[in-house]
């Protein structure tokens, strides 16, 4: 195939590409092959991973109140399945052989030569997941995705393709994690969303890793006219490095995208996480909202606006607290507007948590330690916006376990 | 304990109090004793030192004692953090509390709760059902600010409450809820069995139309220079104004 040939040629000039942010990684140190893993037909039946391992990547076993759900350990698919009509789910190399339109979504919302670890997933084997909302579809329930590494020094290759056609509406549970004695571990992560006409997508995703993780996602999205995507991203726990910095194209008039990300730099820990919307339609809007805690490990919260036509409103907000001695917030909030008819803000703050707030709560009961803690939690706490009850509620849970294990 | 010992018990005393902020004296010498069921207001110019006498009685670091001391039912509280204070039942309402963002109303009033209090029914009785998801503070007026302080102290249902100018910055419609607020928190509606301790700061007196007070002080310069019957206290007040009645006490 002539375009795949192209595909591998432009992945090959890149293999040795450093990122753009992060520190760089040497690609060699990660030797291991991936674990066997059989394939189980329910959730019910997977005895690789206990209920508290998936708990962790969010991911209920039970399966219950999901419309379906897919499971990657190291680099196998062991479930896959959609339980209510109108959803695909399929491992996107099966995906790939079925349908040859999907080639035309192949690498196309993420450049392939990005850097090093954009080519390294396409010039090595990779799994992933397909899911596809069919055109005007609606389901009670989301979707639960869950990519674990159990296997030490191995590279989790993962290349994710999401598509909501016209008029459907998907939601999507996602949890990333590994075994928490990992001492070396690689996770990297492509996900390309396809966000169709007036099609909806959450994707709510924790992450769990483990000290000596490091972590590379690359996601790109594309959202035509009057399509919605947004993001719910929760990092808490120990990490060794992660850098991702998804961006968002809304290319159809009226498209709206929305990051939230919820960051907690735990000691040694470095994290740069950034979220970039392009609105190149009329009357677009994004909002980017970015809340970074750190108890010693460094962060830089990034955030980009880029407003290309006019009739665009778009907002970032960075804000970041400090509990640690040797921790390290670095917000960069960037509004880049080539239209005059632009509305762009944004507000950036970093400090420490206020004495005034911690003695209000002393003076209604609490320790200082207690008052610090909810203050912090409540910093954390971001009032999403269009979230439906029940992801809310699952979202929620998923924080109160990061939290309880983070904080 | 019969009601009338109880009526006389000694429950917050300030002995010899000095306060210090930021190395300035503001306190010199403050004495005051509040019995059980008792309300006393306090009166004062501006920076006489009215609001850094609860925030010494709260136990708010900033405000350093130097001298003297706070008790409550005779145990030295001078030493205790405010949190601990809190615990053994003294509950203040801040003039100007921060927003705390990220933490409702609502957990706000649970934080407090040392007693089973329903939250909503207070909540429906200050008019604040709508506030209880929002934000502690967060976009609140004046008279909203005063509400919510006192739905926080219900729940608390502190011994000692402290009030810093309930008053202020409150319309006539709010002024009437937050008088009947702290009339059930000072047990107005009680006589004999009334337990609960009152110190108010009022600039305008207002508030004493709608509660009682049984002692007035008048703190000049960091010292209490009258205490007496606070209606005439006020009286006084209004016609010859602080300086001379931080004379007629010299």
């Amino acid at each position: 195939m002539h375009a795949l040939e192209e595909i591998r040629e432009r992945a090959r000039a890149a293999a040795q590409k450093p990122a753009a942010f992060g520190g760089d990684l040497d690609l060699c140190e990660y030797t291991a092959q991936p674990g066997e893993c059989a394939y189980v037909e329910s959730l019910e039946e997977l005895e690789d991973l206990g209920e508290e391992e998936l708990a962790r990547a969010g991911v209920e076993k039970s399966g219950s109140q999901r419309s379906g759900s897919f499971v990657q350990i190291d680099g196998t698919v062991v479930h896959r399945k959609a339980l209510e009509k109108g959803l695909e789910i399929l491992g996107t190399r099966e995906a790939l052989e079925r349908y040859d339109w999907l080639w035309d979504h192949y690498w196309k919302a993420v450049a392939v030569d990005a850097d090093k670890f954009t080519a390294d997933v396409e010039l090595n084997p990779f799994e992933g997941y397909f899911m596809r909302a069919m055109p005007g579809s609606r389901t009670a329930y989301p979707l639960q995705a869950c990519l674990y590494i159990r296997e030490p020094r191995f590279v989790q290759r993962v290349h994710n393709i999401i598509i909501a056609e016209e008029g459907s509406e998907l939601h999507i549970i996602t949890g990333c994690a590994s075994r928490h004695e990992i001492e070396m571990g690689l996770h990297l992560g492509v996900s390309e969303f396809y966000v169709k006409k007036n099609a909806r997508v959450t994707f709510t995703m924790v992450h769990n890793w483990a000290e000596g993780m490091d972590v590379r996602p690359r996601t790109g999205v594309v959202v035509e006219e009057g399509g919605l995507f947004m993001s719910n991203y929760i990092c808490m726990e120990a990490v060794r490095s992660l850098q991702a910095y998804p961006t968002a194209r809304l290319v159809g008039a009226g498209a709206t995208a929305r990051f939230n990300s919820i960051v907690v730099g735990q000691p040694g820990s470095e994290i740069d996480l950034g979220s970039r919307v392009v609105l190149s339609a009329p009357g677009c809007s994004a909002e980017i909202i970015s809340r970074a805690v750190t108890k010693g490990g460094r962060i830089v919260a990034r955030g980009h606006l880029k407003g290309e036509t006019g009739g665009i409103k778009a907002h970032l907000e960075c804000h970041g607290l400090i509990l640690e001695e040797g921790g390290l917030i670095y917000a960069v909030p960037e509004l880049e507007g080539n239209h005059p008819d632009v509305d762009m803000s944004h507000e950036a703050a970093v400090g420490k948590v206020a004495q005034e707030e911690v003695e209000y709560l002393m003076a209604r009961g609490l320790s200082e330690e207690e008052a610090t803690a909810v203050i912090v939690r409540g910093f954390l706490n971001v009032k999403i916006e269009g979230l439906p009850p029940l992801l809310e509620r699952e979202m929620r849970k998923m924080m109160e376990l990061s939290e309880s294990k983070a904080l | 304990m019969n009601d009338m010992a109880a009526g006389n018990d000694l429950v917050l005393e300030l002995r010899d109090l000095h306060v210090e902020v930021e190395g300035r004296e503001i306190l010199r010498g403050v004495n005051l004793s509040v019995r059980s069921g008792e309300t006393h207001v306090l009166f004062g110019p501006n920076g006489s030192g009215k609001t850094t006498l609860l925030m010494a009685i709260m136990g708010f670091p900033r405000y350093r004692v130097t001298r003297g001391g706070v008790f409550l039912e005779g145990e030295d509280i001078t030493a205790l953090p405010p949190h601990e204070r809190a615990r053994r039942g003294i509950g203040m309402m801040f003039q100007r509390p921060p927003t705390v963002r990220g933490v409702s109303l609502e957990q706000m009033a649970s934080i407090c709760s040392r007693d089973d209090v329903d939250v909503g029914a207070v909540a429906g009785e200050l008019n604040l059902t709508d506030f209880l998801a929002r934000d502690v503070n967060h976009g609140f007026s004046g008279g909203e600010i005063k509400r919510s302080e006192l739905l926080q102290l219900m729940a608390q249902n502190p011994d000692v409450v402290l009030l810093d100018e309930p008053e202020s910055g409150v319309d006539m419609e709010n002024l009437q809820l937050v008088g009947k607020a702290i009339r059930i928190l000072l047990q107005k509606d009680l006589r004999r069995r009334r337990r609960k301790c009152g110190l108010i700061i009022t600039h305008t007196g207002y508030i004493l139309d709608y509660v009682e007070a049984d002692q007035g002080h008048v703190l000049c310069e960091g010292a209490v220079v009258c205490t007496g019957n606070p209606r005439e206290q006020l009286e006084g007040i209004r016609k010859y104004g602080f300086e001379e009645c931080a004379k007629c006490t010299r």
